[in-house]
């Protein structure tokens, strides 16, 4: 066991004594870490949705494909782009916290990145999230520095100005599919264009909305329309309470026409035929039929009444009263 | 004794002037030598190993590739006297890096440079439209819906003669005529966002609440108006339909009726004073009950035998 170093007097340094032990020791340790660092630096693995891109002395020298390879050690360096995955960017919010229950947040540059104005003049607040993917690892690489502050100033100006060729209504309502193609055909024009090896897959919009201060008036427009159909169903639910019972009724009075029609026209020939029948016999024995007929109906006819007065012209002066019936008593 | 006492020194001494005679340039790089401060041949481009001078030449690197500019936001009014805020952002790059390290040095002086021009031509530019064609593209005609048909700004003729595209592209044009005396080739202009300043934001604001409740008080008085007329359109099928069931009731009858009156005219036209002594008598007969008086004269012929039955 050796005591402390010595360090001497002051001035002068002396290294402790290496025995020729250690010293192999040493060698031997520095030869396994500078061939782990050779082989560390030759070995490389790209994975798969990536692509290696080798840079040779810093100028470009070949692209890898996914799994296991090998390159120069120290003169050569690997930077892996992820060709394969499929990159998102937000607008106007920012996921906080993926997963069942997302969450968004949006600071007030976060929430300047949406508010944009519409051709007719009036300001919407439009989000929308762009999927892209890289297409060419090369052009992504050299061609453009800070390639994603770039991309995302390319998508606020195209989303920008094809939200500037329609108007709030559009934007906000029934625009909103063709604004996302516009837009992103305009995105992909401007990475044409620049020659940034970026291919947009998608342009989703999510909420567009009116301004907050403006946002009351524009729901009292989805009220006010509400309310108007509300208006039309009802009075179109009057009209068919009503009309159609309307017309039953009338069809009710028809048909009970047509009843009284045939009623009518049956009773009229059953008349007839009576009395043509009765006639027929009638004409054969005229004045008897006629006496029987008359004396038969008198004969109904005369204890029906309730009072009955028999007259005789010739005793007219003591004005004789014949009282025929039980009930019969003459009030004064 | 003494080579080997030399030896480290010179091994080391050896490195160093290897790796001052050689420097290697990146594929995003460009980079200029000067020796002594003076500028030596020209740019080298190629991406790659390269030597020079060990000491005495000094390397400077440029960045080959499309760089950032984004210009700050700047309050500007329009031709129509519209006050907006502008921001554009631009991309550059380096094409003559000789040129770029005598003018500005770095990017640091290059982007002020821009700065300058980027910010005037946009100033310009802007000033020289009104805000109509700065924020359209183009004469595109608004959709528009049903509710907000004949109501509200979207319906504004629009007369776009040069449009934001072509605004920026002469931004860029202009702009792009001056960068070079840097070394700088502008290679986009573009508008980024264009916004109101607050109290223009406010007014416009104002303007489509307003235009909104018109259209709110417009939908309403619709819906009521609509509903009226479905009213109206009910009292008249309704008076329609049974005024046209009580026609041809009565049509109905009526042509019953004069069927009716033709048979009773055929039948009873044989002998009419036969029907008049038969309904005679069935009448006497319906209209006697026990309430009425029957005076009879003892002249009558059903008394004919009441007083003597000789004749």
């Amino acid at each position: 066991m050796r005591g402390p170093v010595d360090v001497g007097p002051p001035g002068q340094f002396r290294v402790p004594p290496v025995t020729p032990a250690q010293a192999r020791t040493i060698r031997t340790v520095a030869a396994i870490i500078g061939v782990l660092a050779v082989l560390l630096s030759s070995y490389y693995q790209v994975e798969p949705d990536e692509v290696g891109v080798v840079q040779r002395f810093g100028a470009y020298a070949r692209t890898t494909e996914p799994g296991p390879h090998l390159k120069f050690p120290f003169i050569e360096g690997v930077t892996k782009v992820p060709v394969q995955r499929q990159l998102k960017m937000e607008f106007g919010f920012r996921t906080v916290l993926a997963g069942q229950t997302t969450e968004y947040s949006a600071s007030p540059e976060v929430r300047a990145e949406a508010v944009m104005l519409t051709g007719d003049l009036n300001v919407a607040v439009v989000e929308w999230i762009v999927q892209y993917r890289i297409r060419d690892a090369r052009s992504f690489l050299f061609h453009i520095r800070d390639v994603e502050e770039t991309f995302r100033f390319m998508s606020e100006a195209s989303m920008r100005q094809v939200v500037g060729d329609h108007s709030v209504d559009e934007v906000i309502t029934i625009g909103r599919e063709a604004i996302a193609l516009l837009a992103k055909d305009e995105l992909q024009r401007l990475c044409n264009l620049y020659g940034i090896g970026i291919e947009v897959q998608q342009l989703v919009l999510q909420d567009v909305n009116p301004p907050d201060p403006v946002k009351p008036a524009f729901n009292e427009v989805n009220q006010a329309i509400q309310e108007k159909e509300r208006a039309i169903n009802d009075a179109w639910a009057d009209y068919n309470k009503s009309v159609p019972r309307a017309k039953g009724e009338a069809e009710q009075a028809i048909r009970s026409a047509e009843g009284y029609a045939l009623e009518r026209v049956n009773n009229a020939e059953g008349d007839a035929h009576r009395f043509e029948a009765f006639h027929d016999e009638y004409r054969k024995a005229p004045g008897v039929t006629r006496k029987r007929i008359y004396l038969e109906t008198m004969g109904t006819l005369i204890p029906k009444a309730g009072r009955r007065l028999i007259l005789d012209e010739k005793a007219r002066g003591i004005l004789p009263l014949l009282q025929l019936g039980p009930t019969a008593e003459v009030k004064p | 004794m003494t080579p080997r006492r030399f030896l480290v020194p010179m091994v080391i001494g050896a490195i160093l002037l290897a790796l001052s005679s050689i420097y290697t340039v990146s594929e995003t790089e460009q980079v200029i030598i000067t020796q002594f401060g003076r500028p030596v041949g020209g740019a080298i481009n190629r991406p790659g190993i390269h030597a020079k001078l060990p000491f005495v030449q000094d390397v400077h690197r440029f960045d080959k590739r499309w760089l950032e500019f984004n210009g700050a936001a700047n309050e500007i009014p329009t031709r129509d006297k519209k006050y907006i805020w502008v921001d554009t952002y631009a991309r550059w790059r380096i094409t003559d890096p000789l040129r770029f390290y005598q003018a500005v040095r770095d990017e640091r002086g290059g982007q002020s440079r821009l700065d300058d021009i980027v910010d005037g031509e946009t100033r310009n530019a802007v000033a020289s439209f009104d805000l109509l064609e700065i924020v359209r593209s183009g004469n595109r005609k608004f959709q528009v819906t049903e509710e907000l048909a004949g109501i509200g700004s979207a319906e504004a003729m629009a007369n776009v003669g040069t449009g934001r595209a072509r605004i920026a592209a002469i931004i860029l044009e202009k702009a792009a005529r001056i960068t070079p005396e840097f070394g700088i080739e502008l290679v986009d202009v573009r508008f980024k966002r264009i916004s109101y300043v607050d109290t223009v934001q406010q007014k416009v604001f104002e303007r489509m609440v307003s235009e909104r409740k018109r259209i709110a008080e417009r939908s309403r008085s619709e819906g009521q108006g609509r509903a009226a007329e479905i009213r109206g359109q009910k009292e008249r099928d309704m008076l329609s339909a049974s005024s046209s069931g009580y026609k041809s009731a009565q049509e109905l009858k009526g042509a019953a009726d004069a069927q009716a009156a033709a048979i009773y005219a055929r039948a009873y036209g044989r002998d009419p004073e036969l029907y008049q002594f038969l309904k005679s008598m069935e009448t006497l007969n319906a209209t006697m009950d026990d309430k009425a008086w029957l005076i009879l004269s003892t002249d009558s012929e059903l008394f004919k035998y009441l007083e003597s039955d000789a004749r």
